[in-house]
């Protein structure tokens, strides 16, 4: 019944406007989550032939699931943090985040001024200085927080974005319909939305993608930090964990004992921003000095 | 008494030299040495050693040695018979692959740190056996450990310069 109806909607369209079958396909297919595995295949080898098309680059998009037994947590150090952005412009490479018109950076890194810490109402985020650290100055990262329970799963009213068994919240960007209710809810700002086409540099693509994750979006979607899907699905650390210069940042499996993020869980003084909210982000930030 | 005797002998004869050689090993990055600095044995293998405590006019003058320079010089760490090894305040030789047990003798709360990756930064892999710690002296150098402030990178255009009014 399916076919049928695909056929002649195929049938139709090419008569009459100027959609491609590809296009067509595209505007019929399923939710992810719904998708049965030969399904996914199908999805997966139509998005390489237009990357393909629109890119000029062979990409490689992967949909590999979570593992189980694993729950990805995130620790940041503010007593290293010098906010010098070098994480947010690695995140900006991994991930193919359109650079210019729209400028998309799923980081964000705030200046607070010492004594009066977590004082949100002052941070500034466009600083600009000579040189890092400025004294009396320190600096905190900001991106999507992975909560336990998100407030914009909640409000998305397609059911675009979820969060996954492994604790990360994903979207899938053929399903989001751009009605930016959930950037409206993330108390973090976390989430940021294409507002034209975007822009990528074709000789700084990375083709190491993730259908979930990080392979090129279109207009009038939303995005976020998706913890890397790509890298720690393969157990590589994030971009972000490796630009950083003062290692600020630590990444790994809350229910491993074993892990630096238990045990600076354990051993540190952490906190998590806006608690109170009930959201349970996974982001610990902390001071080791 | 007598298994007892036996048994404190056989602790005595093999445990404590075992106990002294022992050091703890972690997957650690290589030392970012000089490129054709390294082995020093190379042009140290023949020379005298001079362990008079003074600047250097000969070799080696790039190094500006600017921690805790009152206290100690070159050879308070790097061992005076061997060049190719650091030495321990114990007297132990260990590897430049090893210097974090040179650095952890007076900085051993960030050794402690270090040890479960909350100091300090690890790369690659984190899972199977391709992780890589990075050692104290690739991001410190140790001869002028603070770190020089950075330029940033640039902040975020503001909106209102790419949507026009």
């Amino acid at each position: 019944m399916k076919m049928m109806s695909m056929g002649a909607m195929v049938a139709l369209s090419m008569g009459s406007s100027s959609c491609t079958p590809a296009q067509v396909e595209e505007f019929l297919q399923k939710r992810f989550r719904e998708m049965t595995g030969a399904e996914k295949k199908e999805v997966i080898r139509r998005l390489e032939e237009t990357y393909f098309r629109k890119y000029g680059k062979k990409f490689g998009i992967s949909t590999q699931p979570a593992e189980s037994g694993v729950l990805w947590g995130y620790g940041l150090d503010l007593s290293r943090c010098i906010g010098c952005r070098r994480c947010v412009y690695a995140c900006v490479k991994e991930n193919n985040q359109s650079r210019v018109n729209p400028q998309l950076q799923w980081i964000r890194v705030i200046r607070l001024k010492k004594g009066s810490l977590i004082n949100l109402e002052n941070a500034e985020h466009y600083y600009n200085p000579e040189t890092v650290p400025e004294p009396g100055f320190m600096y905190m990262p900001v991106q999507c927080q992975h909560c336990e329970n998100p407030p914009c799963v909640r409000v998305c009213p397609v059911q675009a974005t979820w969060k996954e068994p492994d604790g990360i919240v994903v979207v899938d960007y053929n399903w989001c319909i751009g009605c930016r209710y959930c950037i409206a809810a993330c108390p973090y700002k976390g989430r940021v939305f294409n507002w034209s086409e975007p822009n990528i540099p074709a000789e700084e693509l990375n083709t190491d993608v993730h259908y979930l994750g990080n392979r090129p979006r279109m207009k009038n979607v939303v995005e976020k930090c998706t913890f890397c899907v790509q890298r720690v699905r393969n157990g590589r650390y994030p971009a972000c964990v490796e630009a950083c210069p003062t290692g600020t940042r630590k990444f790994g499996n809350l229910l491993d004992p074993s892990s630096e993020i238990r045990y600076l869980i354990e051993n540190k003084r952490v906190f998590r921003l806006k608690e109170d909210l009930n959201t349970e982000p996974k982001f610990y930030y902390f001071f080791s000095a | 008494m007598k298994i007892i005797s036996l048994c404190l002998f056989a602790i005595i004869a093999f445990g404590v030299p075992a106990f002294a050689a022992h050091h703890d090993e972690y997957p650690v990055s290589t030392p970012p040495l000089s490129p054709g600095i390294f082995p020093c044995s190379n042009c140290h293998a023949g020379m005298e050693v001079n362990a008079k405590r003074r600047e250097l006019k000969d070799e080696h003058t790039n190094i500006k040695l600017h921690h805790a320079e009152n206290e100690r010089w070159c050879l308070d760490c790097h061992n005076p018979a061997n060049r190719d090894k650091l030495k321990l305040a114990n007297g132990d030789t260990i590897q430049f692959t090893e210097s974090y047990l040179l650095c952890g003798q007076c900085h051993g709360n960030i050794y402690r740190d270090w040890k479960v990756g909350i100091h300090g930064k690890r790369v690659g892999y984190f899972k199977g056996g391709k992780r890589v710690y990075f050692l104290c002296v690739n991001c410190h150098n140790p001869h002028d450990p603070k770190f020089k402030p950075l330029k940033p990178e640039p902040p975020p255009t503001r909106p209102e310069r790419t949507y026009g009014r």
